[in-house]
């Protein structure tokens, strides 16, 4: 849990900065170069190119070299840190209900 | 970009109808402790079983918070109810999440039950929306839910 937490946390911060979401929501319709998230945005360049790399280390998204253009898309391990932790939410509520129904059958129907 | 849907099954020891109407009629009881969304903790947890009826939680006060709404009311095969509860457990009407829960029968008197908790990209904005208290409130939630997961475990 441990790991999950501080990633989910650096996650959550790094989402907190208005051109940040903006950015991540841009990149959430699909990948986009600096340039072209630029230029939807009121910020300069070398702004976004700062705002990715925060994004970058939150593991929010990720880049890959295309040509002499960097591509940047969501990287799906930082999102999942929130996943996990529904996840996790999840299969102890379930685990919970299934006792549950058994404490239930035990009481109504002793065999 | 979509997010894997979460998926959980588990058998339990009832009919498909009596497993439907206990994971319903019951969810006050059997959920995790934590699972909780008003000011004064819940008493009950009750579904309004038709399409479009609420979901809510109610404190010993009377209070009600609702958590969200049925969209699908199936006994005893299936149930979808809109989740749009926070990673800091409160209600946000732009937080739109589904969860899908299944009832298969699996021999005399067994229900596989089958959780989804999908169109988790909505959790991006929630994230961005929340991240400061988030920041303040995280560690305290996920330690005292990582003592609570390894009690269950």
């Amino acid at each position: 849990m441990t790991n999950v937490s501080a990633a989910a946390i650096d996650a959550f911060g790094a989402l907190g900065e208005p051109t940040r979401r903006a950015i991540f929501e841009r990149l959430a319709q699909g990948p986009a170069a600096v340039g072209e998230l630029a230029a939807n945005l009121p910020v300069t360049r070398p702004a976004v190119s700062q705002h990715l790399k925060v994004l970058k280390e939150a593991g929010l998204v990720s880049e890959t070299p295309e040509g002499t253009r960097r591509i940047y898309r969501l990287d799906p391990r930082g999102i999942g840190a929130m996943r996990d932790w529904l996840d996790a939410h999840w299969a102890s509520a379930l685990e919970a209900f299934a006792q549950y129904v058994d404490e239930q059958a035990q009481e109504e129907s002793p065999e | 970009m979509t997010i894997a849907p979460i998926v959980h099954s588990v058998e339990v020891k009832a009919a498909p109808a009596r497993a439907f109407a206990l994971f319903t009629a019951d969810f006050g009881k059997w959920r995790p402790a934590m699972m909780t969304i008003g000011a004064s903790p819940a008493v009950t947890i009750q579904f309004d079983p038709k399409p479009d009826g609420a979901v809510f939680e109610q404190a010993q006060d009377g209070t009600v918070t609702l958590w969200g709404k049925v969209l699908v009311w199936e006994p005893p095969a299936r149930l979808v109810f809109t989740w749009q509860i926070t990673s800091r457990w409160t209600y946000d009407p732009d937080l739109v999440t589904e969860v899908e829960v299944s009832f298969e029968p699996v021999g005399e008197g067994r229900t596989k039950v089958t959780l989804m908790h999908r169109k988790l990209e909505a959790y991006g904005a929630d994230a961005a929306a929340h991240s400061e208290s988030l920041r303040n409130g995280w560690p305290g939630i996920l330690a005292s839910f990582g003592e609570y997961a390894g009690v269950q475990a």
